[in-house]
């Protein structure tokens, strides 16, 4: 199969993604998580097919207008495929930041254009030097608009973006992708219990999914679990977002490995203190085997896998 | 013969199939001799699979192929005719929990059974 891009030609072996073949070429595309999540090796169809592959995680909207990814993508025939249109990256300032507890830092980011969004939903920043990363939005629409778009990320040292921003002054470029997923509350059900369980960062994005909850009408009952290592390690204590969102709508639990605690154990708990209502929602957001266990777990408590919406965070993939 | 509905139809379509899929996947997870061929399985593809399985069992529209129950159940190892009697079973015990007849039962497991081969990769 012969791919056509920025003028070039490169031949693509039998059985390789787009992406993995443009690579072994030379021609490095950001990627992140290599497997259709952060979107941040989208392409653009001039010419030919791309194959199912590469667009069944893709919006309609998108996959209609020609675009697909690159790193899922086996092509079915010749192509000749373009970067995504410079209008599916907007470009934004970093307006601020703020630690949050150790190695937690918040920025609020400042996009040249309004960029539509749901709270819970994540897109991928990029920076200079092909860098991308997936973080999920931690505030809302209305308040990313006076105050940027807010996101928590965990600072690992040397991170090629999470440690850049750490020490990335104001004013400081960087691109956002459009934000996805389907972690995120819709109206409709308003009376049924939500049940909101995450670790890590992961809690961030939930916090502003109960909070846009809240905002749109939910009145049923609001359960927050926050999961991590240990009591040091929560850092959402020392968030505003908990002084701005506990009130009496939403009780929080947190579940400590530290003290022995399992989210799936916990979610399935709190799952029953709700009597496995029907019209409950779970949204689950985290590391990803804390997510795959509690959302096993609540689909054996009774839970329909229709009912939890879960947004896993994936580690940075390596080039295969 | 006159054309019967199938069980698929009987049960009340796709809509009801996709609840009983949740009620068959849910005895599956939880059964301890297979639940550990569904760990690191996204959820939500694994169902969808779930159903086309069960659309097929009922008799109603699907595209289930041997090749494609091949490729899916090859990396799987250790698996045995005892693992295909007991997903056999769950759905039996599904079926009898949504009402279906006895006769019904049997023959649905009799069309799911058709594809151990293929499952057992032999």
């Amino acid at each position: 199969m012969l791919l056509t891009y920025q003028g070039r030609g490169y031949e693509l072996q039998a059985g390789e993604s787009v992406l993995d073949g443009l690579a072994r070429h030379g021609v490095t595309l950001p990627a992140a998580c290599r497997a259709g999540v952060c979107h941040s090796c989208l392409l653009r169809a001039e010419s030919g097919d791309p194959g199912e592959g590469g667009r069944d995680l893709l919006k309609a909207t998108l996959a209609a207008s020609g675009y697909f990814l690159a790193c899922l993508a086996h092509p079915v025939t010749d192509m000749t495929v373009a970067p995504a249109a410079d209008d599916m990256i907007t470009p934004a300032v970093l307006l601020r930041r703020r630690w949050l507890a150790a190695g937690v830092l918040a920025v609020w980011l400042r996009p040249a254009r309004p960029v539509p969004f749901r709270a819970g939903q994540h897109l991928t920043l990029s920076r200079d030097g092909g860098v991308a990363r997936t973080y999920s939005l931690a505030n809302l629409p209305a308040e990313a608009a006076r105050h940027g778009m807010e996101f928590h990320l965990r600072v690992y040292p040397g991170g090629a973006m999470s440690g850049w921003l750490a020490s990335a002054r104001p004013g400081a470029a960087i691109g956002l992708g459009i934000p996805n997923g389907e972690c995120f509350y819709l109206p409709g059900r308003p009376t049924g219990p939500l049940l909101l369980a995450g670790t890590g960062t992961g809690v961030g994005p939930l916090a502003a999914i109960a909070r846009d909850a809240l905002r749109q009408g939910h009145t049923g009952p609001v359960v927050m679990v926050a999961g991590a290592a240990a009591a040091s390690r929560v850092y959402w204590r020392c968030d505003p977002l908990n002084g701005r969102s506990g009130g009496p709508g939403i009780r929080w639990r947190t579940c400590l490995l530290s003290r022995g605690e399992d989210i799936a154990e916990v979610v399935t708990s709190e799952y029953a203190r709700l009597a496995g209502s029907p019209a409950a929602r779970a949204y689950l957001c985290g590391g990803a085997g804390s997510v795959a266990r509690a959302r096993r777990a609540l689909f054996l408590a009774g839970m329909s896998l229709r009912s939890i919406q879960a947004d896993a965070f994936l580690p940075m993939a390596p080039a295969s | 013969m006159a054309t019967q509905a199938s069980i698929f139809d009987r049960l009340g379509g796709a809509p009801a199939v996709a609840g009983a899929t949740e009620v068959f996947y849910r005895k599956v997870l939880a059964d301890p001799r297979l639940c550990r061929y569904f760990d690191g399985v996204d959820m939500d593809r694994q169902i969808a699979k779930q159903t086309a399985f069960l659309t097929m069992a009922l008799g109603g529209p699907n595209s289930y192929t041997g090749r494609d129950l091949r490729t899916a159940h090859a990396s799987l190892a250790g698996l045995s005719d005892e693992h295909v009697d007991l997903v056999i079973g769950h759905l039996a015990e599904t079926l009898r929990e949504l009402g279906v007849g006895e006769d019904d039962i049997a023959a649905a497991g009799a069309v799911a059974a058709s594809v151990r081969d293929d499952v057992l990769n032999r």
